[in-house]
């Protein structure tokens, strides 16, 4: 049950991104290129998810648990450390670089094996893929 | 270079939000597809779910693709200029644990501290990136 829900969301979620634009690296670039030929519209796909969920988690989160599991499971950690603003850093320079951010990188490359411009989202997402496993190999070593 | 789409965006922007809101309801979790990446990388319990989020995503694409031309890349780079990216977006998201969706969105809509600071650094490094390779080199 919980696969089927998480897989209609992802659906809903990739239809977001393409209704959006923000699965179009081009238009990424063109939002975050200011000083260039500015095209502000990604700033109202970020404006109108924010609104929603600024509204809508505060009155999910009252309730006693989610529908299909038995607690909520948020995010713990409150301290704002290195590695979140390094990290942060680091993925800005990545999304710069390529206009692609990980969920617009995956369903772009869906798109692309139907039209056959496959090759540029599938070298981003093998990146996403091997860059989180470096920083995992990196890390565990030190524990 | 982009046409300005201001309805389009909002109307997309706002199903992006009522998903992530409609995931938090039923699974009590935080929709952060970079997270959900590491999950994957990591095998661990919550393997199922996370796996069938991002073959949704993928597939998302693949239909739209068949109903309509999906807009993709018409000002090319080097493969390996996007192979980079995807290192750093890897590799970063893993360091500070989440992208657009996990700290924006999401992290934004509960008024976390951690990603407020994140989405301000991301977005400001992102612009001088583009900065640099668009108006220097």
């Amino acid at each position: 049950m919980k696969n089927i829900f998480s897989l209609i969301c992802g659906l809903l979620f990739g239809a977001g991104l393409i209704i959006s634009q923000m699965a179009n690296p081009d238009k990424v670039l063109s939002f975050l290129d200011i000083l260039g030929g500015w095209d502000p519209s990604l700033a109202f796909v970020m404006g109108g998810a924010v609104l929603v969920t600024l509204i809508a988690f505060p009155l999910i989160l009252k309730r006693q648990k989610p529908l299909l599991d038995t607690q909520f499971h948020m995010p713990t950690k409150k301290i704002i450390d290195r590695p979140l603003v390094l990290g942060a850093a680091l993925f800005g320079i990545g999304w710069g670089l390529s206009g692609y951010c990980p969920g617009p990188g995956i369903t772009q490359l869906g798109a692309g094996l139907v039209s056959g411009h496959w090759a540029d989202p599938l070298m981003f997402v093998i990146g996403l893929f091997v860059g989180s496993l470096i920083y995992s190999k990196l890390n565990s070593t030190k524990s | 270079m982009t046409d300005f789409t201001p309805y389009s965006a909002l109307i997309g922007g706002a199903l992006i939000g009522l998903i992530s809101a409609f995931l938090l309801f039923g699974l009590g979790r935080v929709l952060g597809i970079s997270g959900f990446v590491h999950g994957l990388i990591a095998r661990d319990s919550q393997f199922g779910w996370r796996a069938s989020f991002l073959i949704g995503l993928l597939l998302a694409g693949v239909i739209a693709a068949f109903m309509t031309e999906v807009p993709y890349r018409i000002v090319t780079m080097p493969w390996f200029q996007v192979l980079a990216a995807g290192l750093l977006v890897g590799y970063g998201t893993k360091m500070g644990s989440g992208c657009t969706s996990g700290h924006g969105v999401c992290g934004l809509g509960r008024r976390s501290m951690r990603s407020v600071v994140a989405v301000s650094t991301f977005m400001a490094t992102a612009i001088i990136t583009v900065y640099f390779v668009r108006h220097v080199f």
